[in-house]
């Protein structure tokens, strides 16, 4: 008996408890998505169709399949969200021809219909909110991104956001090793959490930060929360279904549950005279 | 209406064995009356398989197997087609649990000696069903068409470039194309919608049949056809209906709701039933940074990997697969159930437990030096528990153990020796750690420790 119950704890410590993430394990922003906020769905979809839509498709989804969805009619689906399609029912295509995107940013801007299942909703927000002024001429327009590295989208939102600067914090003069670990939100400032390895073996952080320095439409918190509206309607687009699975889910979970107890009265009742 | 269905029945009995049928295999089928939990999933795979059948034609009838439209298709699945989610991710969640389910049944067989006589056809049935099952997943997993699906395939396939000479033209011929690509796609659609699904069909009756021949083991490993009453019915055993069938009934319920769970809330189980880096579409000029099959291959895929030449680490592989076949053969120790069994037999099948689901865990992570030198000596503990069976298989004298010991210890020895590099000399001294405690404990222990491989007795009847 006592074997069994080590081989059974055995198992149990072993069973791999962490889910595989995407990504390098870098603490990401947290976007706290949240599909029962039609309001910030509806925010997020207006941001969508005005600032990712000319050069991104979401080649899956119609109109007003969103409309149906955010509570939108055909009508306010037509004049707040539809400029880029003739049609209500028809799919979120983009006119760009895609061998001029790749001229104009290197690579073609990637279909976002299910983007948010491939990146992860914290990487989209960590993402849109870490463009950084980047003087270097190699970079076509003047900025990069702290979570992907000289990316070839510019910086859409600037015009919300402002100019954001990377500081440098201070450190040591013997680092051998210097890598990003976490971002974190600090008032009105971005920190960026980097490890450090010394030349002596030693390991010490050091924050450097990502400041606004040229003010745009929205202050850093009212921005910081236009994105998470923003990814929330993204994380939508990725899977509609998520509006009834949950709730679908609930109820199909109760069912078994009552039929789970019938069930089992009904094996007592039969097997009272097994012995 | 009572003589009407009692008519029609004998009129079907003088054409077909319906009665017969009804009363071989259920009514008037005796099973033992002490099953446990883990008699559960053999009924619950076949729950799963059609769950799968039917989900999957229904997928079918939407799905565009060709390189153009495939991941559009999917999600056209998702979105477009009324309740298309629901039945997609009973399909996709399907998946992992059918192997959950005959991972549990084939540790279930193990524990219990099921695979013994006379019952090393039903286990041979068994192994040949997984089988069918890994290229039933691996087909399917290329449908989607993102990432994961085409560079899983991509890798797989290359496997068979590793066979001398013909290796390459075979890998070719298996692709239809120089890479994986729309000949591919509908190959291995076809493959997975009509070919396989027949043979597992073929395999799951054969399986069943089988059983109810020779009739079900138990926890016990009494065989209660050896103690019948007058009308020769066994003692120990119950009318498969309806008392099976009602236990069965409710643990399907339960199933089902633990399989719920993860379908409403977390269908891609963070990662590990849907991959991520699934939902970009395939692109052939684009190599992801870590390619990984889905969970239930990376127990077999660690070891792979783990082998530095190649054709070695895909014949180990294969091999890893394979040798579960002869398990009737390697262990031929006459108690069957593992309640009876030596102690330092159970722990030896706690050890390879535990062995198989880390080595599934190592499978899904980026290799590193540390979990490439883990994953091979883990390799090594799996290979030898199949010898630790064949050698418990009999009462050995105390020499045979030692010269064992000392066999074991230099086969290490020279296979370190061949892959020895200077730069891993601390890693491999460490892990090295762990097949020599496997050696001290399995293979002197009977020496040292007599008591600790010794049976106990089984008894006549079950408990």
């Amino acid at each position: 008996m006592r074997v069994k119950k080590i081989m059974l704890a055995a198992v149990l410590a072993t069973l791999p408890v962490t889910g595989m993430a995407a990504g390098a394990a870098i603490g990401l922003l947290e976007a706290k998505s949240d599909l029962r906020d039609k309001a910030s769905l509806q925010r997020g979809a207006k941001l969508f169709v005005n600032f990712c839509v000319s050069c991104h498709s979401a080649s899956l989804m119609r109109y007003n399949r969103i409309g149906q969805d955010l509570g939108l009619s055909d009508e306010q689906v037509g004049k707040n969200l539809m400029f880029a399609a003739d049609s209500v029912v028809d799919k979120m295509t983009v006119a760009m021809r895609s061998d001029n995107a790749t001229q104009w940013f290197g690579v073609a801007p990637p279909d976002l219909s299910v983007i948010a299942r491939a990146r992860g909703a914290d990487w989209l927000y960590s993402y849109l909110v870490t463009f950084y002024k980047d003087d270097d001429p190699a970079r076509p327009f003047g900025v990069n991104n702290v979570v992907f590295d000289d990316v070839g989208m510019p910086h859409v939102l600037w015009s919300r956001q402002g100019i954001q600067e990377y500081v440098k914090g201070e450190r040591p003069e013997n680092v051998e090793f210097d890598e990003l670990h976490a971002l974190e939100a600090s008032g009105e400032d971005l920190l960026l959490l980097r490890q450090l390895v010394l030349s002596d073996g030693s390991h010490v952080e050091a924050v450097d930060r990502l400041k606004v320095t040229q003010a745009g439409a929205m202050e850093p918190g009212q921005f910081r929360k236009a994105t998470r509206d923003l990814v929330n309607f993204l994380v939508y687009l990725g899977e509609p279904a998520q509006l009834v699975r949950y709730k679908l889910g609930i109820w199909v979970l109760v069912f078994l549950a009552v039929l789970f107890a019938l069930s089992y009265g009904l094996y007592k009742e039969y097997w009272k005279d097994v012995h | 209406m009572k003589a009407l269905l009692t008519g029609l029945l004998e009129w079907t009995d003088t054409r077909f064995p319906l009665s017969k049928l009804w009363n071989e295999h259920l009514a008037k089928y005796y099973a033992p009356k002490n099953f446990n939990f883990w008699y559960f999933f053999g009924s619950l795979a076949i729950l799963v398989l059609v769950l799968q059948i039917i989900t999957g034609i229904w997928l079918t009838m939407h799905y565009k197997p060709s390189a153009e439209y495939a991941f559009a298709s999917v999600e056209y699945i998702m979105r477009e087609v009324p309740w298309g989610w629901a039945i997609r991710y009973m399909h996709s969640t399907g998946a992992s649990f059918f192997f959950i389910v005959v991972y549990l049944h084939m540790f279930r067989g193990i524990m219990y000696g099921s695979y013994k006589y006379p019952r090393e056809l039903i286990w041979i049935l068994g192994m040949m069903i997984y089988a069918a099952l890994m290229a039933e997943a691996f087909f399917g997993y290329l449908l989607p068409w993102g990432q994961m699906s085409f560079w899983g395939a991509q890798v797989i396939v290359s496997l068979f470039g590793a066979v001398p000479w013909v290796g390459e033209g075979l890998a070719q011929w298996i692709r239809g194309d120089y890479v994986v690509s729309d000949a591919t796609l509908n190959r291995f659609f076809s493959f997975h919608v009509v070919a396989v699904p027949l043979v597992l069909l073929g395999l799951v009756a054969a399986h069943i049949m089988a059983l109810h021949e020779v009739g079900s083991n138990n926890p016990d490993g009494v065989e209660i056809k050896k103690n019948k009453n007058a009308e020769s019915v066994p003692q120990d055993g119950i009318p498969f209906h309806p008392y099976y069938t009602v236990k069965d009934i409710m643990g399907a319920v339960a199933f089902l709701f633990v399989f719920a769970l993860v379908m409403f809330f977390a269908p891609d189980f963070f990662g590990w039933f849907l991959e991520s880096s699934n939902f970009v579409p395939a692109d052939p000029l684009k190599t992801p940074e870590h390619i990984v099959p889905v969970w239930y291959f990376t127990p077999y895929y660690a070891i792979l990997r783990a082998i530095p030449d190649k054709l070695t680490g895909v014949l180990a592989m294969g091999v890893a697969v394979m040798i579960f076949f002869f398990l009737p053969w390697l262990d031929r120790h006459p108690v069957k159930s593992i309640r009876y069994r030596s102690t330092l037999y159970k722990l030896a099948l706690g050890v390879f437990a535990v062995t198989f689901v880390i080595l599934g865990y190592l499978g899904t992570q980026p290799p590193t030096p540390g979990s490439a030198e883990l994953g091979l000596r883990l390799g090594e503990l799996y290979f030898l528990w199949f010898l630790t069976l064949w050698i418990y298989s009999e009462d050995r004298p105390a020499s045979y153990y030692g010269r064992w010991f000392v066999t074991l210890l230099v086969l290490m020895l020279v296979a370190d020796f061949i892959r020895f590099d200077p730069g891993k000399l601390g890693l491999m001294l460490l892990s090295a750690l762990l097949p020599i405690g496997y050696f001290l404990l399995f293979y002197l222990g009977p020496v040292f420790r007599p008591g600790l491989n010794a049976s106990k007795a089984v008894p006549e009847r079950v408990t």
